[in-house]
């Protein structure tokens, strides 16, 4: 089988001020996949994940060099408006951030600002179906989205972003706000959605990379310690510290 | 891939021009204040060329306009800030204090809270009858400097209230229970620990209360400040004039001079609020940096 | 250390003083509410209330005088109206701009300038619209009163910016950095983020910062004492003179009205009407900004 990288990473640095917080990434990201990085707090995870829809553009202050290619086209180059990357590349947040409209609403939220001319109906149903919401919501479409509880907001989120039909799903730590049996749906939608679009996912949760990712880069200070199959790294880490931190030495 | 592309049109370039011309269009929004305030400033500086002398500040009201001055305008304006801030100050610090560091989460204690909210709405000329009504008639303190100072200070003292309440919220809880643990009262920790950090937010607070007063006309308009005076208060019951009445009779009459010493007494209330805005600021700044280094 | 009895006495002394100082914000309501009624129940024996809502003419000086309210609440409408056409799209437009768009250096440059213009009294205000506006407006329109309420309302209108600016601000400030994000995440623009996002999250403060000015505007008075005239009338024309509801009661103060004549009571009944109309806005508007203050 032949590997098909969607998103290229090349010596990606960002400062902030004096500090640099990621110094140096390398890193393929498959299709199809999920690729979950890892990494103990402040090891830049979160940083890396917005330089792949340039949401680090909206920190004040980053500064980002280094080049990201997204099936070849390089989104840090000065043609391309960040607008148009978010609109191919979709997120999904730590805490679930529904507006505070109709769970309708939510979804079709995006493609209203994109001008989507298909039948809307139709493509809000398809997300919600996709993001494992669909049954449980569908007598309440015109109900806020405040109601649902965490873990439904959380699918909603998921929903509204698959709603745009990305090629690539970005979750930052997605299930951290979440209690056990929400995080296990959440986790199920994740594994059924990688048939469709490649997904990288920040995770704090060790078990959780384990369960669910493909491939799984450890991060620590900014810097790429390790990137390979799940199954290999966490079986037969190569580097000293990935095997201190997957066994919870530290972190 | 392809079915994505048929279905959504972002139609970026538009979508992004648009988000410019607004971008301009709530930019201006802003320039249309700054441009006002130096229209403003431009315009009083204008008119009152060549009337602002030491003639002008040490002068009394006159028929004349070249002969008029604001010297009792001054000296009633101070001595009415006076009777403000000894009024409005200490009741309006003790009020905050009670609501934040005393008062118990309660049904009444909202209503205060309310009420203070209102107060702070309530338009100044309803202040000036209620001064007229309580303060020169019914305490019969008359027309003058003593019923005038306290109906600005019922006016200000919401001010002051709700700047002294966020100041004092801002004290740290820890430092409260420090001073608990070491065997404070209550009245002591306010005194000695929650007082002294919140000292800067309050001054800031007062002296923006003191502008307000400094520079309102409407509430003496019923108490009777006179707008013709030739004798500097001597007492708090004698009669008064301050700046803004005196410059609200010039600006009424239809004499272009007069236009233009009420222009020269507007300057002069200006500098009076630059003046006291600065100091606010110097304090705060000085006081700001002490904390710090405690 | 034990605290001896006399501690504890000088404890609950200082408590006293502190709620008596406090309570005393609720005695100066009550009372306002009772200097206006006591004279106002004098003026209501004489002038019936069916005439005082009724009646179409405000002529205190006229053989027969009359006595309706309603030229004078026009009047004050008609100048508020202007003020808020002025003030709404202003300052809701430099709100979005510093919330949303402004660099941190640029709104550090803007804030105080609109603080200063906040800070600026009225009268000054006054002196601008009677010296500055009204001949401008003259100017372009010729038929224009020396005393009308669209200079008036122009220039409290501009008075009003800052105040809707910062309290609409304040709201949009509210609105937490997430639901931002997740618009931006979905390919939306600024403007879209503002005006899909931000805005309907934050319209109770907005609105209520819309009432808070409204009623502010109600009740200003050096402005239209100055600007707006002192004629009485049912017009929506604010080229003409008017009179508002303030700038009657600044009328009948500067003139020497013995106490308990008619006329110095209809102060108090116009005053009473002010303080209705300003009192229920505020008492909305605080509402909604303490509601969503606990929201967010």
């Amino acid at each position: 089988m032949s590997m098909e990288s969607v998103i290229t990473i090349r010596d990606l640095r960002v400062s902030y001020k004096d500090r640099e917080v990621l110094k140096g990434i390398n890193l393929d990201i498959y299709g199809n996949k999920i690729t979950a990085i890892i990494g103990p707090s402040g090891c830049g995870k979160s940083t890396l994940l917005r330089c792949l829809n340039r949401m680090i553009d909206l920190a004040d202050g980053a500064r980002v060099s280094g080049r990201v290619l997204l099936q070849g086209e390089d989104i840090y180059s000065p043609k391309i408006d960040p607008v148009r990357v978010r609109f191919k590349v979709g997120m999904v947040f730590q805490k679930p951030n529904p507006f505070p409209k109709s769970i309708f609403e939510n979804v079709a939220f995006g493609p209203r600002i994109n001008g989507y001319k298909g039948d809307l109906s139709a493509l809000v149903e398809r997300s919600l179906r996709l993001a494992g919401l669909w049954d449980e919501v569908k007598d309440r479409l015109t109900a806020n989205a405040y109601t649902l509880s965490g873990g439904q907001q959380q699918r909603l989120c998921i929903a509204r972003a698959l709603a745009l039909e990305p090629e690539v799903l970005l979750l930052d730590e997605p299930c951290s706000a979440l209690d056990p049996v929400s995080t296990m749906r959440v986790e199920e939608t994740i594994a059924y959605l990688k048939e469709r679009l490649t997904i990288v996912m920040v995770t704090h949760n060790i078990q959780q990379a384990a369960r669910v990712a493909d491939y799984t880069a450890f991060l620590l200070n900014g810097e790429l310690v390790e990137f390979g199959e799940t199954s290999r790294m966490f079986t037969v880490p190569k580097d000293k510290r990935t095997e201190d931190f997957i066994t919870g030495r530290f972190g | 891939m392809s079915r994505r592309e048929d279905s959504f049109f972002p139609n970026l370039e538009g979508r992004k021009r648009l988000d410019l011309i607004f971008k301009l269009v709530f930019f201006s929004a802003n320039l249309v204040g700054l441009s006002v305030l130096l229209l403003l400033l431009g315009k009083i500086v204008r008119d009152s060329w060549g009337w602002l002398d030491m003639q002008f500040i040490t002068s009394f009201p006159s028929r004349f306009p070249e002969k008029a001055g604001i010297l009792p305008a001054i000296y009633g304006t101070v001595y009415l800030m006076i009777i403000t801030a000894l009024f409005a100050i200490p009741t309006g610090i003790a009020a905050a204090i009670f609501l934040e560091e005393y008062a118990k989460k309660s049904k009444f204690l909202s209503f205060i809270q309310v009420n203070v909210y209102n107060l702070a709405g309530i338009p100044s000329i309803v202040y000036g009858i209620l001064g007229l009504t309580v303060f020169v008639r019914w305490l019969n303190l008359g027309r003058s400097l003593l019923a005038g100072g306290l109906t600005m200070g019922l006016l200000v003292l919401p001010v002051v209230i709700v700047t002294a309440q966020e100041a004092i919220r801002a004290v740290p809880e820890s430092l409260r229970h420090a001073a608990y643990a070491l065997g404070a009262t209550k009245w002591q920790t306010v005194r000695y620990v929650v007082l002294p950090s919140a000292l800067p937010g309050m001054l800031t607070g007062i002296i923006l209360a003191l502008s307000r007063a400094i520079g309102e006309t409407a509430p003496l308009i019923p108490i009777g400040a006179l707008t013709f005076i030739r004798t500097i208060p001597k007492s708090p019951f004698d009669s008064f004039t301050v700046l803004p009445i005196q410059i609200y009779n010039w600006t009424s009459r239809p004499q272009a001079d007069f236009r233009a010493i009420a222009a020269a007494g507007i300057v002069v209330l200006l500098i009076v609020l630059i003046l006291m805005n600065s100091i606010a600021i110097f304090l705060r700044n000085k006081y700001q940096g002490r904390i710090k280094e405690i | 250390m034990i605290k001896s009895g006399k501690d504890f006495g000088r404890e609950r002394g200082i408590q006293l003083i502190l709620a008596v100082a406090a309570s005393f914000s609720v005695l100066v309501t009550a009372f306002i509410i009772i200097s206006l009624f006591e004279e106002m129940s004098g003026f209501f024996r004489e002038v019936s209330l069916k005439e005082f809502f009724t009646e179409t003419r405000w002529s205190p000086l006229f053989n027969p005088p009359h006595y309706g309210i309603a030229p004078l609440v026009a009047g004050t409408m008609l100048v508020t109206v202007v003020a808020m056409i002025v003030s709404v799209p202003l300052g809701l437009a430099s709100a979005v701009y510093l919330s949303e768009y402004a660099p941190d250096k640029l709104r550090r440059l803007i804030k105080p300038v609109l603080e200063i213009l906040a800070g600026i009294p009225t009268i000054v205000y006054g002196y601008f619209a009677l010296t500055f506006v009204t001949p401008a407006i003259r100017a372009v329109i010729p038929g224009t009163n020396v005393f009308n309420a669209l200079s008036a309302g122009i220039v409290m209108g501009i008075m009003l910016i800052p105040m809707i600016s910062s309290l609409s601000e304040d709201a949009m400030m509210a609105v937490p950095m997430s639901l931002r994000e997740a618009a931006y995440a979905l390919g939306a623009t600024k403007l879209e983020v503002a005006f899909r996002v931000v805005i309907p999250a934050a319209m109770s403060g907005i609105v209520a910062s819309f009432i808070l000015a409204f009623s502010r505007a109600v009740g200003e008075t050096m402005i239209v004492a100055l600007a707006a005239g002192s004629t009485p009338k049912l017009t929506l024309n604010p080229l003409e003179s008017i009179q508002t509801m303030t700038g009657y009661i600044v009328q009948v103060m500067l003139g020497d009205t013995p106490f308990g004549s008619i006329e110095y009571k209809s102060v108090y009944a116009v005053a009473g009407v002010l303080f209705f109309i300003t009192l229920s806005l505020n008492l909305v508007g605080n509402r909604i900004v303490r509601r969503y203050k606990e929201v967010y």
